[in-house]
């Protein structure tokens, strides 16, 4: 599914750009002009990734300091050990728009849960 | 270097065998735990794990598949370090030798004196500690927390959490005054009382009462306290006794350089047990937060590697974080030489407050309750400006 976010102008460099969805998907602008979107929940507990400390082609969650990489999604250290799931990013006519992936979130226990249904 | 023992086998042990590889360390290492477990993450220890919403499983700090070929040497501590021979003595009667060590041991949690053979009294500090307060907390009753520091303060709200009738005794008049500073330390401890927590402070505890289970806490001013259950929070000191002898120097922890180098050659120190010099403050102290254990063993790993030909780059701010009553406070800087501190945004009431501490006019610190965003934006400020 192909969704637009925001335009790009809109959207500075070194900024993010929160799409409310569920599960939530950030689009980052990086320093370098780069644009790039993964799920903004840190696959370790329920943090915006949006929130947090964009430098190069790495956020950090704002609250216990993993690493993602924009690029693949992968994490460098714990607390967190998953990936987050990446989406593809077009700009067209200056509008950013985030192709979803079709890959299963890899969300933290307890938003995974409150999603299901569960106790959160 | 042909082999490089780890003594400590926590988050900064496991960072600095991490470092090691990832610095193209090709060497035997070797990491050494006087715990029976792999690494694990201390930080929900007080809070998700203790009420039981995360499982033993997900605080490995290990994940699927990552292989650092470690020789790992589990439940067995280290006793001694000849310092020439960089030879780590273990309880076993073995030895390692090394041609570089790192120390990672850590801290253990202080203790009241007397209270040895009560059961009902609890540190916490291992996944064992952990476990014990769990099943004592799900059976409910009075629980007496002693010391308003961040573990008591967590302990606290998690019992609260589980329908446990809490009491916090601090000694100071006002709990987190160290950390945070006396008005942010007031604002912060107050979530107790917000919640119906009882928070005595200003009184010391005397000692505590029972035959074989405690049954009160007896505070100096001669007020009694019931208890079921008691947390002892006090603080802690760091695992180094088995270092005396070895020639490194030591103060409070093991002395270091601005990059974890010890006295000795061929041996650096990380973690809680690590007291590295801040060229900033112009003296050591040791920093036990997570994010130091996460941080610092790579820099130590480089001038191990080096063997000690590197210039150190300037640390980021210490940065901790702490969740009580479903608040999230994040802190980074260093409070002690602020001259004043100001809520730039949110309110008390709200739990919301964003406070930045300032020298000069200069900040010099920054403290969130539930302001990721902003708090984030002020500790990335910090570290610029550092």
């Amino acid at each position: 599914m192909m969704i637009p976010a925001c335009r790009l102008v809109d959207l500075p460099r070194g900024e993010a750009y929160r799409l409310d969805i569920d599960p939530p998907v950030s689009v980052f602008h990086t320093d370098d002009g780069e644009v790039f979107a993964i799920d903004d929940t840190c696959t370790h507990q329920d943090a915006s990734l949006a929130d947090g400390w964009l430098e190069g082609c790495e956020v950090e969650c704002p609250l216990h300091a993993s690493k993602f990489d924009l690029r693949t999604g992968a994490v460098d250290a714990p607390p967190a050990k998953r990936p987050v799931r990446t989406h593809a990013v077009h700009v067209e006519d200056g509008m950013i728009y985030v192709q979803l992936s079709t890959d299963a979130p890899n969300l933290p226990p307890c938003v995974a849960a409150r999603l299901a249904g569960g106790p959160a | 270097m042909r082999t490089v023992a780890v003594v400590g086998a926590s988050l900064a042990g496991l960072s600095a065998a991490r470092s090691l590889r990832k610095q193209g360390y090709d060497g035997r290492l070797v990491v050494i735990g006087d715990e029976l477990h792999r690494p694990y993450d201390r930080p929900p220890l007080s809070k998700e794990f203790l009420s039981g919403s995360l499982a033993e499983a997900d605080l490995a700090l290990e994940p699927d598949g990552e292989d650092l070929r470690v020789q790992w040497l589990l439940g067995v501590r280290a006793v001694g370090l000849d310092g020439p021979q960089r030879a780590v003595r273990l309880a076993d009667g073995s030895e390692v030798r090394a041609d570089g060590v790192v120390i990672a041991t850590g801290a253990a949690a202080r203790t009241l004196p007397g209270t040895d053979g009560l059961t009902g009294v609890h540190t916490l500090r291992t996944l064992d500690d952990a476990r014990a307060l769990r099943d004592e907390l799900a059976l409910g009753g009075r629980l007496v927390v002693i010391g308003g520091g961040f573990i008591g303060a967590e302990v606290a709200s998690t019992a609260y959490a589980l329908g446990l009738d809490v009491t916090v005794v601090e000694a100071a008049p006002t709990p987190l005054a160290g950390p945070l500073g006396e008005t942010m330390g007031g604002i912060v401890s107050a979530l107790h009382t917000d919640h119906g927590v009882r928070l005595l402070c200003g009184v010391g505890v005397k000692g505590l009462s029972g035959r074989s289970r405690v049954d009160a806490v007896l505070l100096e001013d001669g007020r009694s306290i019931p208890a079921d259950i008691v947390v002892v929070g006090v603080g802690a000191r760091p695992c180094v006794e088995w270092l005396a002898g070895s020639g490194i120097a030591l103060a409070d922890g093991v002395t270091c350089g601005a990059d974890g180098r010890t006295s000795l050659a061929g041996v650096v120190a990380v973690g809680d047990c690590a007291s590295w010099y801040d060229p900033r403050a112009g003296l050591h102290r040791r920093v036990e937060h997570w994010t130091g254990a996460r941080e610092r063993p790579d820099a130590a790993v480089t001038a191990l590697l080096a063997g000690g030909a590197v210039e150190p780059g300037a640390p980021r701010p210490p940065y901790f974080w702490s969740d009580q009553y479903g608040v999230k406070i994040q802190f980074a800087g260093h409070a002690a030489g602020a001259d004043s501190v100001t809520i730039e945004e949110g309110a008390r009431d709200d739990h919301n407050v964003l406070a930045v501490y300032r020298r000069s006019g200069h900040p010099v610190a920054v403290l969130g309750m539930n302001q990721p965003r902003l708090f984030t934006r002020w500790r990335k400020q910090l570290a610029a400006a550092a």
